[in-house]
């Protein structure tokens, strides 16, 4: 019964979050400057016809008008029409998400590899010079931007050894006919390993940058936990045993030390989700962050509207499974 | 030398710090009660922690011996070390509601080291720590198993961590405190089940306390211990009849007589701690402040 009132709460905070960023975002798009209108016709075009297509997609009426019009859409799974693209904002939105979530999860997973390595390197070898490196490069890594990162990378890896692709998501030649847009799930489902090669060469740069700042963090705060975790009494009772100190690290302490930084990593990762918009961008690679980026552009205000909402719905999502996981995690929890 | 465990001229150090523990020399028996006394803060937990090699890292070993069984275990390498003490000694801790890791459940708490470091079949852990469980009085010993710690009381769990330390059948057991933590009905108990395992396996045990009156209850000899120098090593009925060291009278004389276990420590008069406060800096004035 607690179970039950407790999702539905959440439903109820997630309905609420999601129909605040709406009115934000639909106000805001609106009171800043630049017509949606005027970009898309072409120079020249009458007063007449700006006008009428200034009806045909509602900007005659007040704000609020057009806010009801577009909520009673929304409800009904109407998103409303893209003004640049001509096609349903739902279908376009959902036809470049999946993109989105495998750079993002590919770059979750590195970050926790690196970062987690990091942490449980640096908590064998704590108060050594190697502790010392880890935390110099972890700062490092922290006071460079996720962007930033991608330049480095495209010079390294692009320029001065060109290993990996410079832009896009795959090379055409090899673009087999996908029946989801989850290109890297499906390549590796239907064992096309030549296409899974391909991909991952084309999104190792761009997740790598994404991955370096939460890869930091993971690092340091897991460390910090672990650190703190090895002084509790059931891991000295543990080295009493016999164990090695690796064995040790892993099996008392790293189970109880991921608690705490589980949710602040949780929310790092919905930082790394909205570094895709700029990192998408640099890397040419065709997911919702670089459809926003042009939609901005072209003041496509249904499609903005799409895509923030549905960045909005993947935040909240997030949290969502980070809170489930700390139950899931935390026994004590999971009998409460 | 006889004994399992002989500690010679033991100096720990704070790293860069005065001294922890004074050339402290003291012997346990095999299958004997050896008590260790001495207040709060006299250096009983290190001297537990130097022979198992938990020690804080602030702290280092300075000189002197640790024999166990014959070897010296500061001659091994940290490896071996760690090997001897897994199969050789166990810890009963000072307090059961930390000494549990919270995220795995009681069975495997048992049994994971008796397949890892001494090579059991998972059946025969299991069927062990079954025993084991019913022999310390833990009802349902097979559910409890499945149990998490934070399910259990303080009393269950320190009977869980007896349970644990005699499941290798180990030579030696250090019970650092073991009953400090618990509530005062429950102490007596834990007593009582720490004592008669004792006999049945014919472990040697180290038992720390800074209770006079559970030492005349359990040990077949003592050492008392005043900022990390022993003041006296004796045999339990010597000691009670006839303390050499005046230290050592005052703490008996505190002790509302060991009818009495719950009885504690009352204040040593000043003249006396004068005495063993002047033999301390005797001590350090002599081997430098190590
Ligand atoms: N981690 C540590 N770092 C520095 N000093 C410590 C540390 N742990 C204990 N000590 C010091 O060692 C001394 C002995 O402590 P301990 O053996 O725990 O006393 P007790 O006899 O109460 O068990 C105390 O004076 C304490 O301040
Ligand atoms: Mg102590």
């Amino acid at each position: 019964m607690a179970l039950l009132r407790a999702i539905l709460v959440r439903l109820l905070t997630t309905a609420i979050t999601l129909f605040g960023v709406a009115v934000i975002v639909f106000v805001v798009i609106r009171v800043v400057p630049g017509n949606p209108i005027a970009m898309m016709l072409p120079p020249g075009a009458t007063e007449a016809d700006i006008a009428r297509l200034q009806m045909q997609y509602g900007f005659d009426k007040s704000i609020f008008e057009q806010f009801t019009i577009w909520l009673s859409g929304v409800v009904q799974g109407d998103f409303g029409t893209s003004i640049s693209l001509r096609q349903p904002v739902s279908l376009l939105v959902l036809n470049r998400l999946p993109a989105t979530l495998e750079l993002s999860i590919v770059a979750l997973l590195i970050a926790v590899l690196i970062g987690g390595t990091m942490a449980l390197v640096g908590t064998r070898f704590r108060d050594t010079g190697a502790e010392g490196a880890i935390d110099m490069g972890a700062g490092m890594a922290l006071s460079i931007p996720d962007f930033l990162w991608g330049l480095v990378l495209i010079l390294l890896f692009g320029v001065l050894w060109p290993v990996f692709h410079i832009s896009g998501r795959i090379s055409p030649s090899l673009d087999i006919d996908f029946t989801t847009n989850f290109y890297l799930f499906e390549a590796l489902f239907r064992l096309r390993f030549d296409v899974l090669a391909d991909l991952i060469g084309h999104m190792f740069m761009p997740a790598v940058a994404l991955a370096i700042p939460l890869a930091a963090i993971i690092a340091q705060l897991l460390k910090q936990s672990l650190k703190e975790t090895m002084h509790l009494d059931y891991v000295t009772l543990a080295r009493t045993k016999g164990y090695a100190e690796r064995t040790v690290i892993t099996r008392e302490a790293l189970p109880n030390a991921i608690l705490p930084t589980l949710t602040l990593v949780g929310v790092q990762f919905t930082f790394l989700i909205g570094g895709t918009v700029i990192i998408e961008r640099l890397f040419s690679y065709e997911g919702l962050g670089n459809m926003a980026i042009d939609a901005v552009i072209n003041r496509d205000l249904p499609l903005i509207q799409g895509i923030v909402i549905l960045f909005a719905l993947i935040f909240t999502l997030v949290n969502l499974v980070v809170d489930m996981m700390y139950v899931v995690l935390n026994p004590r929890l999971r009998h409460a | 030398m006889s004994g399992y465990l002989n500690i010679r001229n033991l100096s720990v150090s704070l790293r860069g710090g005065g001294p922890i523990l004074r050339s402290v020399t003291l012997d346990v028996a095999a299958g004997q009660v050896h008590g260790l006394v001495g207040e709060s803060g006299a250096g009983k937990s290190m001297i537990g922690k130097a022979v198992l090699g938990t020690l804080p890292r602030a702290l280092q070993i300075t000189a002197g011996e640790i024999w166990l069984d014959g070897q010296d275990l500061l001659k091994l390498s940290p490896g071996q070390r760690r090997h001897r003490i897994g199969a050789t000694t166990a810890l009963i801790p000072q307090d059961p509601l930390t000494a549990l890791n919270p995220s795995r459940r009681i069975g495997p708490q048992i049994t994971r080291r008796l397949v890892d470091i001494l090579g059991w079949t998972k059946a025969a852990a299991e069927a062990r720590a079954l025993e084991l469980l019913a022999e310390v009085d833990i009802p349902d010993p097979r559910r409890v198993m499945r149990t998490y710690p934070h399910e259990l009381s303080g009393g269950m769990r320190q009977r869980i961590l007896i349970a644990s330390a005699f499941a290798a059948e180990p030579k030696l057991i250090i019970a650092d405190e073991p009953t400090t933590a618990l509530d005062v009905t429950v102490q007596k108990q834990i007593l009582r089940l720490i004592a008669e395992m004792q006999a049945r396996h014919g472990t040697a045990l180290l038992f720390v306390t800074h209770d006079l009156g559970v030492v005349s209850k359990v040990c077949d000899s003592l050492s008392v211990l005043y900022a990390g120098k022993i003041v006296e090593n004796a045999r339990m009925r010597r000691f009670f009849m006839h303390p050499i060291h005046p230290y050592s009278a005052a703490l008996l004389a505190a002790t509302p007589t060991y009818t009495n276990p719950q009885g504690s420590l009352m204040p040593v008069p000043e003249s006396v701690i004068e005495t063993v406060e002047q033999e301390v800096t005797a001590h350090d004035r002599r081997w430098g402040r190590r």
